[in-house]
């Protein structure tokens, strides 16, 4: 994986140096609250209901087990021992007092991490597919793309007040993980006839208060042009993104005014002025220079079938059901990518306490060459496994409550921190979540329900991605009470939909019987080999509408 | 963001964060802050209500608590409740993990 060089590092010490200042400053009075705001939320600071709130950046989703134990020793010490892995693959602390973060963020920076750009108008922390490197159709290792934008977004002084925040997502694989379409830019890794590589690039996805899906605005970009491609879009956005309305400010609504067609045409212009200049030319020795921190790791030769897992499978139910729903097919043979759920059931989505994360270090340490990944999910994922250390690996998982089979299945939910920790909900969205997770907490159940994607929202500005869920769920206030309002057919893969409302909202006590009914229906009407949203698309929504108001 | 109070609240009291470590506290009647909302000052009708806000003013000069405001309360014979969820998840933590913080010191007020 990357590693800092000189640069990086005092760019970095030095950031957490002038923090410093400014957090002194504030707790003196020098600074007030309102000066303070936007340097504290530069770092990553935010003032939630309850306390402070730091958001690290992960950046593409890639921790090493080094950083994950700095991460678990952070939330011992300056935190309640537990962190909340976020739908932007970043870790949030619920808890550190102000007074307290420059040491924090001091002892981040000694393994290559800050907080930086995680929140403000710029461009924030790149995510991509976290089976980048292991994925078997994957065209070339997204890491890569993303690292050289990370450093070129990076303090980038023509981006540090743009009329919104700005998200970039990059997929290898032609099976989208990292939701591109739903991104501000999203990046797709393509190929051309003659085999050179280059990115499909979308622009002005988003969800939120008006979720859209992106619009292609070309079909190849060469790789040494991608800065100047990428730098050309967002020339366009911050000439004619609104600064008026913070509602009408995001890229999507700037592309939705003018139209795709218009869009390209100005970020056309823009980019050819741009490699006129040549300035972003992006030098191929720069590319493998980064490209060689992604280098493959030292694969064994390897048989592909492995007589131990096959073993295990047979003589442990409850592993045969884990690697069923948590594993997947890893390129190299012999190898598979194991995917550890932060979904117990009846827990918090995303949420993993310090003694977890040490005991996922450990495991990254010993099978999977020292490092792993957060999912936009809000799961993590060991990318190169063994086959044949599969069993000790779901046993060592097992061991820290981190072994759960649901991967994909209907209580593998996604959930933003929502009215109990979010000073922006509406409504309590985790609760919802856990009380789901508990009516289907039968293993059989979910393996027949087969794939489906419930996301929870505590407010429309969307962070638990309810309008990609399958069924969507988000939080509403109505006067002081707690509603739920449901969507449904909603999907953030390679083909992104926005979910349809499927009617009037549901009181907290009304929306799990929902939900049991929508499942219901579907499991009524579907045929062989249907997974939830593909019935969906077949019948629409009438069908589930009808049975869920009928008694209503 | 969600309703800190309504137009018309009978009772008020007024909340806010300790700049220093962000934590939840509530003006009393002697304008000193506290944790615990049962400590607080509160205010009955609306020009009572201003005043009381207005008392808040000097530990935000003094950088001692953030973003002072007010939310509207219930007297109850047990003590004071927050009239909303968010003030009530303000007031005793999360609904969630409920074995650390106040929310397992507060147990009584989120079941």
């Amino acid at each position: 994986m990357y590693r800092y060089d000189e640069f990086d590092q005092q760019i970095v010490n030095e950031r957490v140096a002038q923090f410093r200042g400014q957090v002194a400053r504030r707790l003196s009075g020098e600074l007030t609250e309102d000066e303070f705001k936007p340097l504290r939320l530069m770092n990553g600071v935010y003032l939630q209901l309850h306390a402070y709130m730091l958001r690290i950046a992960i950046p593409y989703g890639t921790l090493s087990s080094r950083q994950l134990r700095m991460l678990a020793h952070l939330g011992r010490k300056y935190d309640r021992g537990y962190g909340h892995f976020t739908t932007r693959q970043n870790l949030q602390f619920n808890w550190p007092a102000l007074k307290d973060m420059p040491d924090l963020l001091a002892e981040l920076a000694t393994v290559e991490m800050h907080a930086i750009q995680t929140s403000g108008n710029c461009i924030r922390n790149v995510t991509s597919d976290q089976y980048a490197g292991a994925a078997k159709n994957e065209i070339e290792d997204p890491r890569i793309v993303s690292e050289i934008i990370r450093q070129w977004s990076t303090f980038h002084p023509e981006f540090s007040f743009l009329p919104r925040k700005f998200k970039i997502a990059v997929s290898g694989t032609p099976d989208d993980r990292a939701a591109i379409r739903v991104h501000d830019i999203g990046i797709q890794i393509v190929q051309d006839a003659k085999g050179n590589i280059g990115y499909e690039v979308y622009v002005g996805g988003g969800l939120g208060r008006t979720p859209m899906i992106g619009k292609k605005l070309t079909d190849f970009v060469p790789k040494e042009d991608l800065l100047a491609y990428l730098e050309a879009v967002m020339r366009v956005y911050n000439m004619y993104g609104r600064r008026d309305n913070m509602y009408k400010s995001r890229i999507k609504i700037l592309v939705h005014e003018i139209g795709a067609e218009e869009m390209k045409r100005q970020v056309d212009a823009e980019f050819a002025e741009l490699k006129k200049a040549g300035t972003l030319h992006l030098p191929l020795e720069e590319v493998a220079r980064i490209e060689a921190y992604f280098r493959p790791p030292a694969f064994e030769d390897l048989p592909n079938e492995s007589t131990e897992l096959n073993k295990a499978v047979l003589a442990d139910p409850d592993f045969a059901n884990w690697v069923k729903s948590n594993i997947a097919e890893h390129k190299v043979p012999g190898y598979a990518i194991v995917n550890i759920s932060l979904k117990p059931i009846g827990g918090v989505p995303g949420d993993c306490t310090s003694d977890q994360m040490d005991a996922v270090a450990d495991i990254a340490e010993k099978y999977s060459f020292d490092e792993l990944r957060v999912t936009h999910e809000q799961n993590l994922t060991l990318a190169h496994v063994r086959k044949k250390d599969l069993h000790a690996v779901y046993e060592a998982l097992k061991k820290h409550d981190l072994a759960t089979a649901n991967i994909n299945l209907i209580t593998d939910q996604i959930a933003c921190p929502g009215l109990d920790y979010c000073a922006l909900a509406n409504a309590r969205s985790i609760p919802i979540a856990q009380r789901i997770s508990e009516r289907f907490a039968d293993i059989a159940r979910q393996h027949e329900i087969g794939e489906l994607k419930i996301n929870n929202s505590g407010c429309i500005n969307a962070c638990g991605h309810h309008h990609v869920g399958h069924i969507g769920i988000l939080g509403v206030d109505k006067k002081g009470v707690e509603y739920y309002q449901v969507t449904l057919g909603g999907a953030a893969d390679e083909k992104t939909a926005i979910g349809e409302i499927v009617g009037p909202a549901f009181t907290e006590g009304e929306i799990v019987d929902a939900i049991e009914k929508i499942v219901n229906t579907y499991l009524g009407i579907r045929t062989e080999g249907e997974r939830f949203i593909d019935t969906y698309r077949r019948v629409g929504i009438e069908p589930f509408k009808e049975n869920l108001y009928a008694a209503h | 963001m969600a309703q800190h109070t309504r137009k018309g609240a009978q009772f008020q009291a007024v909340t806010a964060n300790r700049l220093a470590d962000g934590i939840v506290v509530y003006l009393t009647a002697d304008a000193q802050w506290s944790e615990s909302l049962q400590d607080a000052a509160v205010a009955e009708g609306k020009e009572a209500a201003e005043a009381l806000l207005a008392k808040a003013t000097p530990a935000v000069e003094d950088n001692l608590v953030v973003e002072p405001y007010l939310f509207e309360v219930v007297r109850e014979d047990s003590g004071i409740r927050a009239a909303s969820v968010r003030e009530t998840i303000r007031q005793a933590g999360p609904t969630v993990r409920l074995d650390l913080g106040k929310q397992a010191e507060l147990s009584g007020v989120h079941s």
